[in-house]
């Protein structure tokens, strides 16, 4: 299988010599394509730290980040924008749709900045529309909308550019559980379906159990990992519940 | 000291987001400085009396307007602090939630105001002083004085002015600021900015109805000030035309916000290119909440223009129509054969001699011409109950007196015989005429006034005078003077043949004569001997009038009109330029987090500079292109009013306000653009 994303020993500090905060502490994973992997662990752990830092949002000390086999630590300036912009797709917790724009505008402007044609635009949001089911609200202002019609605009901008990899970061935090759970197997729908690779940050356990493999942080290094192989999605739910009961600490308010 | 040290740390960590308003203040203070200080540049140099008397009316007139002008920069500055506290609502509310009280609030903001405003005074007064400098060298040139050695002038009365009028603007800003503080809630201060703002999108069908409808309006009023002009009836109705403008405009910049959209977004291929999409919403969204202030901003940028150009060009066009309108060195105006019945004005002496002319008048009190005049002239005036005003229009009167109810139709008409008018043209290097013994001819140059009598002229209309008839021989006024005057002021003269003229309706006489000199000095020295006669109670002295005089008041008057019309002009354009701008920039922190999202889906930061930029500067040009658009018939306007000063150098002041307000306007605009682009800049 081919790595989508490699992370090599990356390192993450901030602060200065008199007080050293290390947030990634030598971390290394893979993630191969067709995956859908979440990052679990408490707030603290380092876990949104190095989502900025695979969205090259924010920029590691030490280490490599490979996508699709570049290294993106090395990029700069719009060579960086353009890596996002392509290579990219983005679902955030507060949806970051833009308030000015309608639905169909925020998905089409994720194509429009790649100099994408109007009339394949119309096409491809139309198809994705479709899929993620919000054909009925692309006419709608983000304050029109219930949340979880929100995040599935966000979803269909995230993956409409046809992206190596999707980040999620707590895709689910603004939901409540019925929107979380529709969302949640859309996104199933994506990996299935269209062999979307998502990395999803939660720390929530339902959230994660949606997930075919789970990677537990905590202060910045690996605490464990576990797939879902052949089991159910509910066995696989309790087996991160085992996990998270393990790691202890504030997780469990979580639940 | 606690909150000393706060609010200093307040002022450096924003110095940004307060540049504009900074900006803003210093220049109001340079200005306020300068304009008034010209009046301490004014006594500095060498200046004839007659200037000087202007002079002083000009000092006047600035200080006046100076208190309106410090109105204008009063509501600015509240409304900019009002803006500025509105972005720091969330400081406020931990400062509450911290347990400090209302009180301690409004004294760290009385703090800073405090600070702002002395260095913003210090800084003002201390460019102003210097560019005073150079407003000294423009003043000489505007009065033509002659400036023999560079001068420092510092007017300390200006400086105390600015200082007082600034201190009392501070002052209502901190009275401002301590009562919307006292009246805010803490709940509104921390969660101020969770406002969603609703985005309706207008029925496009009611926006072109709304459009082509105030359009419609407008190209009316644009009409009336213009072509129709002729037919407004008194003073009062110009304001229709007004109230037309400033309504309509609010409603065009209504119909077009929504409709701009709507149009682009039918052409999808742009609309979906790069950030266009973005952009255009971004403009509409804020052209939707703010027509009125965009309203606001286009009339008065319409007024600026029209101010400065027309002031402007009054200077110019007075100086060149001297030439044509003063072409000798000096007229006397000599009443004459004074009836019994004006004793209550003049002496029985005065009315028994009042049958002799301005050369006689001035032999009997000893003064000789001899000497110092060359190619005199003299001309008669006569005039009769039976021609007045109203006579001349014959059947045309009931025409006329609809259209022009105001005008006093019972004045009597000034008659010259056509031999008399002939010497005079010589003289002024003028057409001379010929008139059958039954033809008359009217000469003026006042348009309003001789397209008046053009329509008694056109229908042939016949006067009675001296029992004889006469007809007209030129279907129009002639153009032409006979009096010498700063502007286009001869409302008409009638010409009429020598031989019918009754010598007892003799009313006037008019020497006109050039001196017997060739420096300005001499002149002057003729001229003073000529006009300063000491008051007489035997004789009625002969009113003088000089091309030196004319000359005097005709600069002295564009000087005067020049500088109040500069002064309202920049103090307009800055306001309005600093609206837009702190507008522009309040919205900037919602602006930065939509900009964060274009960069995380990955807009190159060059897409999104552009995107500010055309956002801003569309912004920046909306009210600008309708101004300008008013502005080409509001000038027409304002020169058909001014048309006596003449306006045919109209195009250089144009291009002095267009250069002005590219860089008052254009300065603000490159400075809101950046300060706004290091707001949404992202540190990576």
């Amino acid at each position: 299988m081919e790595n989508i994303l490699k992370i090599e020993r990356i390192e993450k500090y901030y602060g200065n010599r008199s007080s050293l905060t290390k947030a990634l502490d030598g971390l290394s994973f893979d993630v191969e394509k067709g995956e859908f992997v979440a990052i679990m662990g408490a707030s603290g752990s380092g876990k949104t730290t190095l989502l900025n830092c695979i969205s090259t949002i924010d920029k590691v000390t030490s280490g490599h980040i490979y996508v699709g086999g570049d290294d993106i630590t090395k990029l700069k300036g719009n060579h960086l924008n353009r890596f996002r912009r392509e290579e990219l797709g983005f679902i955030f917790q507060d949806f970051n749709l833009l308030d000015t724009l309608t639905a169909y505008e925020n998905i089409a402007l994720a194509l429009s900045i790649q100099n994408e044609k109007a009339k394949i635009i119309d096409e491809k949001i139309k198809k994705v529309a479709r899929e993620l089911d919000i054909k009925e609200i692309l006419h709608k202002y983000p304050y029109q909308m219930s949340g979880g019609q929100k995040q599935r605009v966000a979803s269909a901008r995230a993956i409409i550019t046809n992206p190596k990899l999707i980040l999620a970061d707590e895709p689910t935090g603004a939901l409540d559980s019925k929107s979380s759970k529709m969302l949640l197997e859309k996104m199933n729908y994506l990996n299935d379906a269209l062999e979307a690779t998502i990395l999803m940050v939660t720390h929530d356990a339902f959230t994660a159990s949606y997930a075919n493999r789970v990677i537990f942080i905590k202060d910045g290094k690996i605490f464990n990992e576990i797939y879902k192989g052949e089991n159910s999605r509910k066995a696989f739910f309790d087996q991160i519940i085992d996990v998270v009961t393990m790691l202890g600490g504030d997780l469990n308010d979580a639940l | 000291m606690m909150l000393f040290k706060l609010s200093l740390k307040n002022i450096q960590k924003s110095v940004k987001d307060y540049a504009i308003y900074f900006f803003t203040l210093i220049l109001g203070v340079a200005i306020f400085y300068i304009f008034n200080s010209i009046e301490s540049q004014t006594i500095m140099m060498n200046i004839s009396k007659n200037t000087l008397d202007i002079i002083e009316l000009m000092n006047n007139m600035l200080s006046g307007v100076s208190v309106f002008v410090s109105f204008i920069l009063g509501f600015l500055i509240v409304y900019a602090s009002r803006f500025l506290i509105k972005r720091r609502n969330k400081e406020f509310g931990v400062y509450l939630t911290l347990g400090m009280s209302k009180k301690k609030i409004s004294f760290i903001l009385l703090i800073e105001t405090l600070m702002i405003g002395i260095i913003s005074l210090v800084i003002g007064l201390g460019i102003g002083i210097l560019l005073s400098q150079l407003m000294s060298v423009f003043v000489a040139n505007m009065f033509e004085a002659d400036i023999e050695e560079f001068q420092f002038v510092f007017s300390q009365s200006a400086a105390i002015k600015s200082c007082l009028y600034f201190s009392i603007m501070y002052l209502i800003v901190m009275v401002f600021n301590t009562f919307s503080i006292s009246k805010c809630k803490l709940i509104d201060l921390l969660h101020g900015k969770k406002k969603s703002e609703k985005i309706k999108i207008k029925n496009p069908l009611v926006c072109i109805l709304v459009f082509l409808i105030s359009s419609s309006f407008l190209g009316y009023a644009y009409y009336l000030v213009t072509g129709g002009l002729v037919k407004l009836q008194n003073a009062n109705e110009i304001y229709i035309p007004i109230a037309i403008g400033c309504f309509t405009t609010f409603l065009i910049f209504w119909s077009l916000s929504g409709l701009i959209l709507k149009i682009v977004m039918s052409f999808k291929n742009i609309y979906y290119r790069g950030l266009n999409s973005f952009t255009l919403r971004q403009i509409s969204s804020k052209v939707n909440t703010t027509v009125f202030q965009m309203t606001i901003i286009c009339l008065m940028l319409f007024v600026t223009i029209c101010v400065l150009s027309s002031a402007l060009s009054i200077k110019n066009s007075m100086t060149a129509n001297l030439n044509t309108l003063a072409p000798a060195d000096i007229q006397l105006l000599q009443p004459m054969n004074i009836k019994e019945d004006r004793a209550a004005k003049y002496t029985t002496s005065q009315i028994s001699h009042s049958n002799l002319t301005s050369l006689e008048v001035l032999n009997a009190l000893g003064i000789s011409l001899e000497h110092d005049l060359k190619d005199i002239v003299s001309i008669n005036y006569y005039s009769t109950p039976a021609l007045t005003f109203r006579d001349t229009f014959g059947t045309t009167l009931e025409q006329v007196q609809k259209q022009f109810r105001f005008l006093s139709f019972d004045t009597q008409e000034n008659i010259i015989k056509l031999s008399d008018y002939n010497k005079l043209a010589t003289l002024f290097e003028r057409e001379t005429y010929t008139l059958n013994s039954n033809e008359y001819m009217i000469i003026g140059d006042f348009d309003s006034m001789t397209s008046l009598r053009n329509i008694a002229l056109a229908s042939g209309e016949k006067i009675s005078i001296f029992g004889a008839t006469l007809f007209p021989k030129y279907s129009e006024c002639k153009d032409g003077i006979i009096e010498m005057s700063s502007g286009h002021i001869n409302s008409g003269m009638f010409i009429v043949p020598d031989e019918i003229v009754d010598e007892n309706f003799l009313v006037a006489n008019l020497l006109t004569a050039n001196y017997k000199a060739n420096t300005k000095e001499e002149k002057v020295k003729i001229e003073k001997q000529l006009l300063d006669i000491e008051e007489s109670n035997v004789y009625i002295l002969p009113e003088g009038t000089t091309r030196l005089t004319i000359a005097e008041a005709s600069l002295g008057l564009g000087g005067l009109v020049t500088f109040i019309g500069l002064y309202l002009g920049i103090i307009f354009l800055i306001s309005s330029a600093a609206i837009l701008a702190l507008k522009e920039l309040s919205e900037s922190s919602d602006n930065k987090e939509r900009f964060r999202i274009l960069r995380k889906i990955g807009a190159d930061e060059r897409n999104i500079n552009r995107a500010l930029f055309s956002q801003i500067g569309i912004f920046f040009l909306f009210p600008l292109l309708l101004a300008i658009i008013h502005s080409i018939f509001g000038i027409q306007f304002c020169n058909s009013i001014l048309e006596t000063f003449g306006n045919d150098k109209l195009l250089p002041s144009i291009v002095m306000t267009a250069l002005f307000i590219i860089l008052i306007y254009g300065g603000y605009f490159l400075l809101t653009y950046y300060c706004s682009k290091n707001i949404i800049k992202e540190r990576v």
